[in-house]
């Protein structure tokens, strides 16, 4: 097979190679702006961890689901009218804010924390959370223990060295109670331990307990998460800094979000809200105040309706990605709106 | 051992059949299991080990498997393995993020390179018609998957997945690095020192690189001092990478096939008045690379499983496509089925390459007689 010249070969595979190049190139064309890019383009990129069940899935059908996947379509729904029109990149804990440091992608929704270091450090903006994690408690239902409170004498499954053990040591001291630790080290080993019946309680984040619980308990509804949530982990979009207008839009596209939710539209009756709503805030919201809305953010007035109308509000994506609607059945605790005593607060319309 | 004396009484009448003990199963046994004590004691060892484990794996496989649980809840009572979950993941797992109802176009790329593989080991085949044939069925297999033509609908490389993105990356990576490996190896050898001075840098310095580096540098560093408006597909990219990789390696292959070629070979090229290219074409590579198809295919081989790599740029290759699969956590508990299974895929793959080098190895010490 060797003898016979390369050199015959080297136009198919030139050929081929410029082919791809071209379909790279118009991929990332234009510079500028983040928002004249994406609309170039026509299409939104986002970075996304895609193994993490809530935030970022494939599901058998190769397609993308979760939390952040649904603020990344929301994003799309703002920009370019169609929440489909979104590219996916996915990445890992290493390169989900390299990818957005070199301009691969628009966005990053990886479930990266927001830190003081990060913000400050990384030349890139968080904006608002869409997710406030921390450590929980998991208890089997059949202890009956509605609060940590009552978790005295029990024994808990930790792992060592983890901020969980900080957790259940600042927890004994809020509550006064004695907890006994059982600190194993593999977080497999860890899973065994506690539904083989080793510890009346699990201490970890409280999206990564309900992960555990939904794959790994022999009967999900046997085991509760409680209600209280140690330590900060507030998790939202990333984007390069130094683009306002692009921040501006996601900003107050989770924004939107949030308002629908705090004011009951819904992707079902936001057609009818948009009719019917006599609220000068609605309408803002919604696009019927006049042309100018959203104007400043470089969108038609009725960004906002289409984002609901394709995507949903807030609750409508906690519900199918972590809620009720989905296998974790994550309760909401502070990813509530702040008029139900939750972290989440749109400011004005 | 005294009825083998009465076999030599002179005239002793037909041959007779050797003793019972030393015939049939029990005959084989004696010379192959139990030829010495050592021997009896390996074998009784390794028969009781397969004695134990056999039927265990057998009930695991088979016995106790749950072949259909269209939502997992069948599998979470089973002891045994759980075959559903490949059903269940197959797709994403060979196709990766390629849009659902377009991956027969996938399907139709790995029937292409598995029809390549097979029209490859037919030695009646011409070397042109089988190379001609290569180039025309990866143009084929690179439209089918763009699209954008013929009616097919355009699919940007970032939803390439699974096995159709393992076969391109491991064809890129070989159709562009042979000729590469080729370069550098004689390059190594020139006569002009820029050039060989070059050469064993390129090699020396990517052959002190772990694959990992060179696939960050290209996905990461790279795009980070190139203008947006020349930056390239990650995919062209993390093939690129994978070339000089493969090249840097295989050049070192070439280079030996080269050395063990006499000097003679060359000096008498030379006096049939054969310029320097003609002379490696028609005289030298020709001998040089068929004394090395061993050690190229062992790169080759390795070239295929160096492709799960990429999973780490974010691209779904068949390992990259499985571990997101296996988040999903109504399966995750079926980590093993699911590795059971690509094990067997790479195993076939690699195991078409090495029959395929073997019947090249035989054509051509048969060519040499």
């Amino acid at each position: 097979m060797f003898p016979v010249p390369v050199r015959r070969l080297l136009p198919a595979l030139f050929l081929s190679g410029l082919a791809m190049v071209q379909a790279g190139a118009s991929r990332e064309a234009a510079a500028g702006p983040t928002l004249d890019a994406v609309k170039a383009r026509g299409a939104l990129v986002c970075a996304m961890n895609g193994s993490r069940p809530g935030f970022s899935m494939v599901d058998s059908k190769g397609e993308w689901s979760g939390l952040e996947v649904d603020v990344c379509r929301a994003i799309a729904a703002a920009t370019l009218g169609d929440a489909g029109k979104v590219q996916y990149v996915k990445s890992t804990t290493q390169t989900r804010l390299t990818v957005l440091q070199t301009g691969e992608v628009d966005v990053t929704l990886s479930n990266v924390t927001w830190t003081y270091g990060r913000d400050a450090d990384l030349g890139l903006d968080f904006v608002t959370p869409t997710f406030y994690d921390g450590q929980g408690f998991m208890v089997p239902k059949k202890l009956g223990v509605k609060s940590v409170k009552e978790l005295d004498g029990a024994a808990v499954c930790v792992r060592p060295g983890s901020t969980s053990e900080r957790i259940i040591a600042d927890a004994q001291a809020k509550y006064s109670i004695k907890i006994t630790l059982v600190v194993i080290e593999d977080q497999k080993e860890l899973n065994t331990a506690f539904f083989g019946g080793r510890c009346d309680a699990f201490v970890q984040t409280t999206s990564g307990l309900s992960a555990i619980r939904a794959a790994v308990a022999p009967n999900p509804e046997d085991f509760v998460i409680l209600p209280e949530i140690f330590g900060k982990d507030p998790m939202g979009p990333v984007v390069r800094q130094g683009d306002p207008q692009w921040r501006d839009i996601v900003q107050w596209t989770v924004f939107a979000l949030f308002e629908a939710e705090e004011r009951a539209i819904t992707s079902k009756n936001v057609d009818q809200m948009r009719r019917d709503s006599k609220e000068p805030e609605v309408q803002r919201l919604l696009g019927t105040a006049g042309s100018a809305s959203g104007k400043g953010l470089g969108l038609d007035p009725e960004w906002a309706y289409r984002v609901i109308r394709q995507v949903g509000n807030y609750a409508e994506i906690y519900d199918r990605s972590m809620g009720d609607g989905s296998r974790l059945k994550l309760s909401r605790g502070v990813n509530q709106q702040w008029t139900n005593g939750g972290l989440f607060y749109a400011p004005p319309f | 051992m005294a009825d083998a004396r009465s076999f030599a009484v002179a005239g002793g009448g037909p041959p007779q059949p050797p003793p019972p003990v030393a015939r049939g199963a029990v005959g084989w046994a004696r010379r192959h299991l139990f030829a010495s004590p050592f021997d009896a004691l390996v074998t009784l060892a390794l028969g009781l080990l397969i004695a134990w484990l056999v039927p265990r794996a057998f009930a695991w496989a088979v016995v106790d498997a749950v072949w259909y649980a269209p939502d997992g809840q069948a599998c979470r009572a089973a002891t045994g393995a759980c075959w559903a979950v490949v059903a269940e993941k197959h797709r994403l797992i060979l196709f990766g993020t390629y849009p659902y109802d377009q991956q027969w176009r996938g399907a139709a790329v790995i029937a292409i390179f598995v029809a390549l593989i097979g029209l490859s080991s037919i030695g009646r085949i011409p070397v042109r018609l089988r190379l001609a044939a290569w180039g025309a069925g990866a143009s084929a297999g690179l439209v089918l998957l763009l699209g954008g033509v013929f009616g097919l609908s355009p699919v940007g490389t970032h939803l390439w997945g699974g096995l159709p993105l393992t076969i391109v990356i491991f064809v890129g990576t070989v159709a562009g690095g042979m000729p590469l490996a080729v370069l550098l190896a004689l390059g190594r050898q020139s006569e002009m020192p820029a050039i060989r001075a070059v050469s064993v840098g390129i090699v020396e310095v990517v052959r002190g690189l772990p694959l990992l580096a060179v696939l960050f540098v290209v996905s990461l560093v790279f795009p980070l001092f190139v203008p947006p408006e020349l930056s390239i597909d990650k995919l062209v990219r993390a093939i690129l990478g994978m070339i000089v990789f493969f090249g840097a390696y295989a050049a070192e292959i070439v280079r030996g096939g080269l050395q063990a070629i006499p000097a003679g070979q060359h000096e008498a090229a030379k006096a049939l008045g054969l310029g320097y290219r003609l002379r490696m074409r028609r005289v030298v590579l020709p001998q040089a690379l068929a004394l090395v198809v061993p050690a190229l295919l062992n790169d080759i081989i390795r070239a295929f499983k160096n492709t799960t790599f990429v999973a780490i740029l974010g691209l779904f290759d068949v390992l990259g496509a499985t571990k997101v699969a296996l988040e999903d956590p109504a399966w995750v508990r079926h980590a093993p089925e699911i590795y059971v299974f690509i094990f067997l895929l790479y195993l076939l793959f690699c195991l078409a390459f090495s029959r395929r080098g073997m019947a090249i190895e035989r054509r051509l010490a048969a060519r040499k007689r």
